[in-house]
């Protein structure tokens, strides 16, 4: 229990790195530390399958940070209306904090879920769907729905990022045209 | 260092390259194709198979990579998943209702068992890895073309 909340705090502590530092690589990097502190924590909480996801795609999140923001002139604000965008956050957060006092209450304790749908799945899932890996089973089976409306959004983002780059009908009086 | 990286980088990181690269993507295919016996599955999967192509574009430059995987050949790839997935939910119908378990269980543990499960997670790696290709893609080269300016 005790590494779970040092690993939030270096998660925190990156966060708020990747938040105020200057450099863009530092802030790429602080935040590739949070994501992969975040796959250690799921591990520590015996989730592999979502820790290969999350470090796999941290990775590649990573790299196309940094072949993507590094060397490129993005503008850096840090001025502005700060008296109202904070005076707006802390009202956010104070609100989020209520809601939060009312509903938190009502779930169960850290580590003893109620288990009445997924007892069910627990016990069935594997001699239903004859998958010994049991989050499979969920996820390409029981909740087969959820699944092909993930896809469709990653299929539908890879459209967008397709048609935002592509070359055809971006030309510029002098730009240069190669593939 | 513009022109370096467009043909790649040093002879270190080739040489690594091209030791590791088969076995990063022969990784991803045991993930995917296991993914209903151990832990993983068709987008964990189908993420390592982009790395292990990346991977061969960030150090031999795009020539060599595109040699192996082409654009064109991503998208087809992408589009051919996305239509195997829903084709496979679509064949649930010959026995009753959408995404039905309709091929035999097998027996657990088994490689060939859990029915349609691994082969929605070969569909769902097809579709994952190569549209993370296609927009790794798409990013650098807008990259390459804004530096050569």
């Amino acid at each position: 229990m005790i590494e779970l909340y040092i690993l939030l705090i270096f998660m925190i502590v990156g966060a708020i790195i990747a938040i105020e530092v200057k450099d863009l690589l530092s802030s790429v990097v602080a935040l590739g530390a949070v994501g992969l502190g975040l796959s250690i924590v799921f591990l520590v909480l015996k989730a592999p399958d979502l820790a290969i996801t999350q470090l796999v795609v941290e990775i590649l999140c990573l790299i196309i940070l940094i072949r993507a923001t590094l060397k490129k002139d993005l503008p850096f604000s840090a001025s502005g209306r700060w008296v109202l965008n904070t005076l707006i956050v802390t009202g956010f957060i104070a609100v989020f904090l209520l809601v939060a006092m009312k509903a938190l209450k009502e779930l169960p304790e850290f580590g003893y879920p109620m288990m009445k749908v997924a007892s069910t799945y627990l016990e069935q899932g594997m001699p239903k769907t004859g998958a010994a890996n049991l989050v499979s089973s969920v996820i390409l089976d029981y909740r087969a729905y959820d699944t092909l409306g993930e896809a469709t959004i990653l299929f539908t983002a890879v459209i967008g990022v397709l048609a935002l780059v592509r070359r055809i009908g971006r030309k510029e009086v002098n730009e240069k045209i190669e593939e | 260092m513009i022109k370096r990286q467009e043909k790649g980088m040093t002879l270190i990181v080739k040489t690594i390259t091209r030791l590791t690269v088969g076995l990063i993507f022969l990784y991803g295919v045991y993930i995917v194709s296991h993914g209903h016996i151990s832990p993983g599955g068709g987008f964990a999967g189908g993420v390592i198979i982009a790395l292990s192509f990346i991977h061969l574009m960030l150090a031999y430059g795009k020539e060599v990579a595109f040699k192996k995987l082409s654009k064109a050949a991503a998208s087809i790839f992408e589009n051919m998943g996305a239509i195997l997935f829903l084709a496979i939910a679509l064949l649930g119908f010959t026995g009753g209702y959408f995404f039905l378990n309709f091929v035999a269980k097998g027996e657990p543990f088994r490689l060939f068992s859990a029915g349609i499960i691994p082969l929605c997670n070969i569909a769902i790696s097809l579709k994952v890895g190569a549209g993370l290709f296609a927009i790794f893609v798409a990013l650098v080269l807008l990259q390459f073309d804004s530096e050569s300016k």
